[in-house]
C-alpha cells in the first residue's frame, strides 16, 4: 500500500463505562484512529455504522470528498430538520445534505466510479476477515436468514485501499480475525488493514502485521484473541 | 407530433401484461414511483419478475404490489430494510423466488440491457457464492465473473421534471436507477412532478433524453412512501 506518511494525532480517551472490554479503543476511538489515515484530497466511501462515524475525526486541514453508492459525491453532515428532504439520502437510507461542489449521478455511474477504481478508500465493517485479507461481512451463511448484499461486493472489488473497523473477537469473545472465514466471502485477498478495538493491523504478504496497539494492550494480549499468528511490528 | 403525455396512471399502465418484467426505479422511497406502483396494483398483471434494489417498505408501493401476489420473482440487492414487513415471510414460505444481485453488478445490467451489451465480465462477487456457476475468465492477471444484460417490458421510474417528449430530470438521489431502467425496457413510463414545456430543460440538462420513455403522466404531489408507512396505510 503507498501511503503519505501521517502525521499521528493524538486520540481523545473517553470513558470506557459502556462498552464490555475494559481495555483498547471504544467504537468512537477506533473511528478516530481511522480518521487518521484518511489522507488530504482523498475520495471516501463509508459503509453503515461505525465507519460513518470516521468522517467526524478527519483531522482539521484535510479536505475529503465523500461518496455514497446510491448517486452522490460530496455529501455533507446531517440534515436541520428544514433542509430535511426524503430525496436526498445515503446508502443506509439516511437524510444528508450535499456539500457546495456536490455531484449527483445515476446508479451506473456511480458503480463505475467505485468499479473503475477512482475512490481512493472504503471502511466497512466486518463479521470475519482472514489473514489473506479475505472478507465476509454480508451473510452468516444460516439457512433462514434473508441474504442481502447491497454494495458491499462492488466496493471490496474496486476501490483501491480497503479498511475495516471491527470488534476484536465477537461479544462472547469468539475470534473474528482467522486463518480462513467460514462465512459467505464479500471478496477474497481485498482487505488492507483492520482497526480493530485492540490494535491496527496491516494485510501483508507474510501474513497479518500489528502495526499499533491501542493504548495499555500488549501484543501477548491481542495474540491470545486472534486465531491466526500476527507478526509483531513493533518488536 | 410527438405527444408521450397521458392523463392518467391506469392508462399508462394498462398493457403491462401477465409474465411481464417490470423495473421499478427508486432506491428505498428516493424515486419510487409510488402512483404508477399503485395503478399497476389496480390493473392486477400477475406473475411478474420485478428489478428493484429493494423489496419496498411497510404495505404501500412495492411492499403492497408483492403483498398483492403480483409478484412471482424480485431481482435486487438488498431485500431486507427497517420496514420490510412484507418480502421476508414470502421469502421464507417459499412464495417469491429472489434473485440476489450485488448493486453495482445490477445496476450493470440494467445499463448493459440498455445499451445492447448482451454480457459483460466484472471483478465483483469473484471468490464468492454469487459468482458460483457463472462463467470467469482471467484478463490481464485478474479474475473475473460474467454477467448477462437485464432488459424489461416495462418501467415505472419518477422524475422531477419531463416535456411532452420525454425528456427527464431528476431529484438529487432520487436519480438513483432511473435513468439505466428508461434504456433497458422497451416501454418506460414516468410518472413526473412538473410537466414542462419543450425547451423549459436546457438540452445541456436533460438527464434522460425522451428517446428512452414512452408515456409521462404528471403527478403534481406525490405521496411519500415513509409518510405513508409511518400512518400505517394498507394499499390498496
Amino acid at each position: 500500500m503507498k501511503k503519505e506518511p501521517m502525521k499521528q494525532e493524538p486520540i481523545k480517551q473517553e470513558p470506557m463505562s459502556n462498552i464490555t472490554a475494559n481495555i483498547g479503543w471504544s467504537r468512537e476511538q477506533m473511528a478516530q484512529r481511522c480518521a487518521q489515515d484518511i489522507n488530504d484530497g482523498s475520495y471516501v466511501n463509508l459503509g453503515i455504522g461505525i465507519p460513518e462515524k470516521v468522517a467526524q475525526y478527519v483531522p482539521a486541514g484535510r479536505e475529503v470528498i465523500y461518496h455514497t453508492e446510491n448517486g452522490l459525491l460530496g455529501m455533507g453532515t446531517e440534515p436541520s430538520a428544514d433542509e430535511l428532504d426524503p430525496d436526498l439520502i445515503n446508502a443506509g437510507k439516511k437524510p444528508v445534505t450535499a456539500i457546495p461542489g456536490a455531484a449527483y449521478f445515476h446508479h451506473g455511474d456511480s458503480f463505475s466510479m467505485i468499479r473503475g477504481k477512482h475512490i481512493d478508500v472504503c471502511v466497512l465493517g466486518a463479521m470475519q476477515v482472514s489473514k489473506q485479507g479475505d472478507l465476509a461481512n454480508w451473510s452468516t451463511g444460516a439457512a433462514d436468514a434473508i441474504p442481502a448484499v447491497g454494495g458491499a461486493m462492488d466496493l471490496v472489488a474496486g476501490v483501491k485501499t480497503i479498511y475495516i473497523i471491527t470488534q476484536h473477537t465477537t461479544k462472547t469473545g469468539v475470534a473474528k480475525i482467522l486463518p480462513k472465514c467460514s462465512f459467505p466471502l464479500t471478496g477474497k485477498g481485498v482487505v488492507n488493514r483492520i482497526y480493530s478495538d485492540l490494535c491496527v493491523m496491516d494485510v501483508t504478504d507474510k501474513g497479518l502485521a500489528l502495526i499499533e496497539l491501542a493504548p495499555n494492550v500488549s501484543f501477548d494480549y491481542v495474540q491470545e484473541r486472534t486465531a491466526v499468528t500476527l507478526i509483531n511490528s513493533l518488536s | 407530433m410527438i405527444d408521450k403525455r397521458v392523463t392518467s396512471c391506469a392508462a399508462a399502465v394498462v398493457d403491462i401484461q401477465d409474465g411481464d418484467t417490470v423495473m421499478i426505479g427508486g432506491f428505498g422511497e428516493a424515486g419510487s414511483p409510488i402512483e404508477l406502483i399503485h395503478a399497476l396494483i389496480d390493473h392486477g398483471a400477475k406473475n411478474l419478475t420485478v428489478v428493484n434494489n429493494n423489496t419496498g417498505s411497510g404495505r404501500v408501493g412495492l411492499a403492497a404490489l408483492i403483498e398483492n401476489g403480483q409478484v412471482a420473482k424480485m431481482i435486487c440487492s438488498y431485500p431486507r430494510t427497517a420496514n420490510s414487513l412484507v418480502f421476508p415471510e414470502l421469502y421464507r414460505s417459499g412464495k417469491i423466488e429472489l434473485e440476489l444481485v450485488p448493486q453495482g453488478t445490477l445496476a450493470e445490467r440494467i445499463r448493459a440491457g440498455g445499451a445492447g451489451i448482451p454480457a459483460f465480465f466484472t471483478p465483483t462477487s469473484v471468490g464468492t457464492p454469487l459468482a458460483k456457476d457463472k462463467e470467469s475468465r482471467t484478463f490481464d492477471g485478474e479474475d473475473y465473473v460474467m454477467e448477462r444484460a437485464i432488459k424489461a417490458d416495462f418501467a415505472l421510474i419518477k422524475a422531477k421534471q419531463a416535456d411532452r417528449y420525454g425528456n427527464l430530470t431528476f431529484n438529487k438521489t432520487a436519480r438513483n436507477f432511473a435513468p439505466i431502467m428508461a434504456m433497458a425496457a422497451t416501454n418506460t413510463l414516468v410518472q413526473t412532478n412538473k410537466m414542462v414545456e419543450l425547451g423549459y430543460i436546457d438540452p445541456e440538462n436533460v438527464v434522460t433524453p425522451g428517446i428512452f420513455v414512452n408515456q409521462v403522466i404528471e403527478i403534481t404531489n406525490p405521496q411519500q412512501e415513509s409518510k405513508l408507512v409511518k400512518e400505517g396505510v394498507v394499499y390498496p
